[in-house]
């Protein structure tokens, strides 16, 4: 008889947390009593035992290979006790409690090309999707762009200059994998043609009914192709969601001369102060122009410009566009406002204005 | 026959600058690992042409999951065979993202032993993603995760992993245990997790206070803010230090309280707790100060989503405050509820938001046997078009 086969391991879910906690946060959990900014990147918390943890924080493309992964493990273990974490930005975390480590490992850092920042009314890191590198619904690169606008706007992730938090966001197609749709500033990538039907393939691969299930605005049809049954589009109707093409992978709707970027802004998921709102349009539509996407940078870098100059202390973006109202907002960033600002989905009527509350 | 390296002339672009490069990061991967620079080489195509050369379909995955493993495929597989097929592995993070370079190291090897090298640490819902294997090493990555203490995350139509704050580990405005409770209720749905049963995804994020720092609010199905009911603990002492330092507490702290319901007369503040919206501004701003309340808990919101299918949903309340103590208890019944309901009337592909959109939220507290709150709405209802139910007669001299 054979020997009986090892059980295979399921179901055991991650590791648990505890064990990766650095023994100061194990002795300190739950009875921290305030914290306090050291430098642009570096946090002290203080424990009601009076213990002190510093947090050291860099930026990180999020694409890591092993290689840098294993950098990162080796500055844990030099300079924090081998403990790090990662934030929901993206940004790596050294959890230190010998505050003369934090020096030499800033110089570390930014010496291995990863810059400390990312705290308080600084730009975080970039949240995002996945892109051109491994995505089949994308409209553009994610991670081409987030370096593109990261380098423009490196100095406001590295100091604390802004009036308020300034979070960017990038989603390659309307799935927003990268949640852009309550961010400060979003770059959503869109397509802005109708699927093509691959009728061959669409009548091996896919199921009819889903298909024209799939579609939010009853766009496709069900239709008789060379005698086979298959789908139609009503053009008009379609506002190249992709959702067709997520189900099916005979309508792709990938179109590189009508694909491109759009910009979003004044969205915020925090309950500081105003409630949590969703981004709004302020650019529809800028070409792909990759590698660098240089009209992209410059529409994003205006906007901080504008914001930074004329928001009030701890006003996030939406927050001074409230107070000041969209015109002005038009008006001071030189965007031009267009039909295709003005919605017309679900629930359109209420984003018109309902007053005489006009600033001139 | 040893090639030359490959040019990449676009994306050679990408490494100038001061921003770390994810072209750096892919290059380094290329110079040992299996896959070499053909991942490279088909980006490169992508930016040269301005599109994806991924393909989605075909079900992958390892024995007895039916999530965790997202099948990829390139369109230019004979260009580039060592990308022809290119899964994604999502492996479940540990809460609040914490590692020690050991654990870090071990899963830096197995990766390295059986897939591309490359990482995103993490993606969007939270797992650690490895980018990037064939269809033949799936299983033995798995096999060596596990052994190693780690497990997939969800995918597809399921229970998608759940991700948390920091929280108590290293925050004081933390009003619950975020981290031990994203943790229990990853295990409590392993099966949800990883065998896909329900009409579309289902994501669940807890943050300890309204700052939400893990954005539950916008990118979860089912929220659980932290928050308390009683007075913002105040030191005297402390503001006053803050006003010495310089911070204008009229302008940067009571005129920004959206309630306004604070008052500096230039030597002390007062809070009119009642009046107070828990929205954690004052306390962002002075937290030697202020601190939220002893009586803590959370708020269980429903609903959120991105765009696809029927439009961005935000989370709306569903549970005003339940208390700490209670809330593992609370959102596990809640859930199971909510489930039953959504698996037996929901949709293909929609999302508990859309759902409680079609059916109309009165509806849907019947359903899962709720009493509708005045907390629940931003106002009660401007049309008069009311579907009466019929009631009982009330009994004659009752």
């Amino acid at each position: 008889m054979a020997t009986a086969p090892t059980k295979r391991i399921t179901d055991i879910g991650p590791p648990h947390y505890a064990q990766f906690l650095p023994p100061v946060i194990k002795r300190n959990y739950g009875t921290w009593a305030y914290h306090e900014s050291v430098a642009p990147g570096v946090l002290c918390h203080v424990g009601a035992s009076g213990e002190r943890l510093y947090t050291v924080r860099a930026g990180s493309p999020r694409l890591l290979s092993v290689q840098t992964i294993r950098v990162f493990a080796e500055l844990a273990d030099r300079y924090a006790g081998g403990y790090l974490r990662f934030t929901s930005r993206n940004n790596v975390e050294f959890l230190l409690e010998n505050a003369e480590n934090i020096a030499p490992l800033k110089a570390a850092l930014f010496a291995a090309g990863f810059p400390v920042g990312g705290t308080n009314n600084a730009i975080s890191n970039v949240v995002h999707a996945q892109g051109w590198v491994h995505c089949h619904s994308a409209a553009t690169d994610a991670s081409g762009l987030v370096k593109c606008v990261m380098d423009a706007l490196y100095d406001q992730f590295t100091a604390e200059k802004l009036p308020g938090k300034l979070r960017v966001a990038v989603a390659c197609c309307l799935n927003m994998c990268g949640a852009v749709h309550c961010s400060d500033i979003a770059i959503l990538g869109i397509h802005r043609r109708p699927p093509t039907i691959q009728h061959d393939l669409l009548r091996k691969i896919c199921g009819v009914p889903t298909l024209i299930s799939s579609c939010p605005t009853g766009a496709i049809r069900s239709a008789t192709v060379d005698g086979q049954p298959s789908v139609s589009v009503v053009e008009a109707q379609c506002m190249y969601c992709g959702n067709c093409y997520t189900v099916c992978p005979a309508m792709p709707l990938a179109d590189p001369e009508n694909d491109g970027l759009s910009i979003w802004v004044g969205g915020k998921v925090s309950n500081a102060r105003a409630e949590p709102r969703f981004s709004k349009l302020a650019i529809p539509f800028i070409p792909n122009n990759p590698p660098r996407w240089p009209e992209v940078v410059a529409a994003v870098v205006n906007i901080v410009d504008v914001y930074a100059r004329h928001a009030r202390k701890y006003e996030r973006m939406g927050e001074w566009i409230d107070r000041v109202g969209w015109p002005r907002f038009f008006e001071l960033t030189g965007i031009a406002f267009t039909r295709d600002h003005i919605d017309d989905f679900k629930h359109a009527g209420l984003t018109y204005a309902r007053s005489t509350h006009l600033r001139y | 026959m040893a090639d030359a390296p490959r040019k990449t002339e676009q994306l050679d672009e990408l490494e100038k600058g001061p921003w770390p490069s994810f072209v750096t990061e892919m290059k380094k991967a290329a110079a040992t690992g299996p896959v070499g620079d053909d991942l490279l080489g088909q980006l490169e195509v992508s930016y040269e042409e301005k599109r994806t050369h991924w393909k989605h379909g075909g079900i992958v995955g390892v024995r007895g999951y039916g999530g965790g493993v997202i099948g990829r495929y390139s369109d230019l597989a004979e260009q580039f065979p060592r990308v022809a097929n290119f899964h994604t592995m999502r492996v479940a993070q540990p809460a609040g993202w914490f590692y020690t370079s050991t654990a870090l190291r071990t899963l830096c090897d197995i990766w390295e032993r059986h897939g591309s090298g490359l990482t995103n640490m993490h993606g969007s819902t939270g797992d650690i993603i490895f980018l990037g294997t064939t269809t033949d090493e799936l299983e033995p990555t798995f096999k060596e995760l596990t052994e190693a203490g780690f497990d997939l995350g969800g995918s597809g139509s399921d229970m998608r992993t759940p991700s948390c704050c920091v929280g108590q580990a290293r925050c004081e405005w933390a009003c619950y245990d975020t981290m031990a409770t994203c943790d229990d209720l990853t295990r409590t749905y392993q099966d949800e997790l990883h065998r896909p049963a329900f009409p579309y995804k289902f994501k669940i994020k807890c943050s300890g206070c309204p700052n939400d720092c893990v954005a539950s609010i916008a990118r979860s199905d089912l929220a659980i803010i932290g928050t308390w009911k009683d007075a913002i603990q105040q030191d005297d002492a402390a503001v006053a230090a803050y006003a010495a330092g310089g911070l204008n507490i009229q302008q940067d702290v009571c005129d920004r309280c959206p309630t306004r319901c604070m008052g500096w007369d230039g030597t002390r503040l007062t809070i009119s707790n009642r009046e107070c919206a828990r929205c954690m501004h004052c306390i962002n701003v002075m937290p030697k100060a202020l601190r939220p309340g002893k009586d803590k808990g959370a708020v269980i919101l429903l609903g959120g989503k991105a765009p696809i299918v029927q439009g961005a949903l935000l989370c709306s309340v569903l549970i005003p405050f339940v208390p700490a103590g209670e809330l593992l208890e609370t959102v596990k019944e809640l859930t199971a509820r909510i489930w039953e309901f959504w698996g037996e009337d929901g949709m293909n592909r929609e999302r508990i938001g859309e759902m409680i959109q079609r059916v109309g939220l009165a509806n849907f507290l019947d359903a899962i046997g709720l009493d509708p709150a005045p907390e629940m709405v931003s106002a009660p209802r401007d049309n008069p078009y009311i579907f009466f139910q019929a009631t009982e007669p009330e009994p004659a001299g009752g």
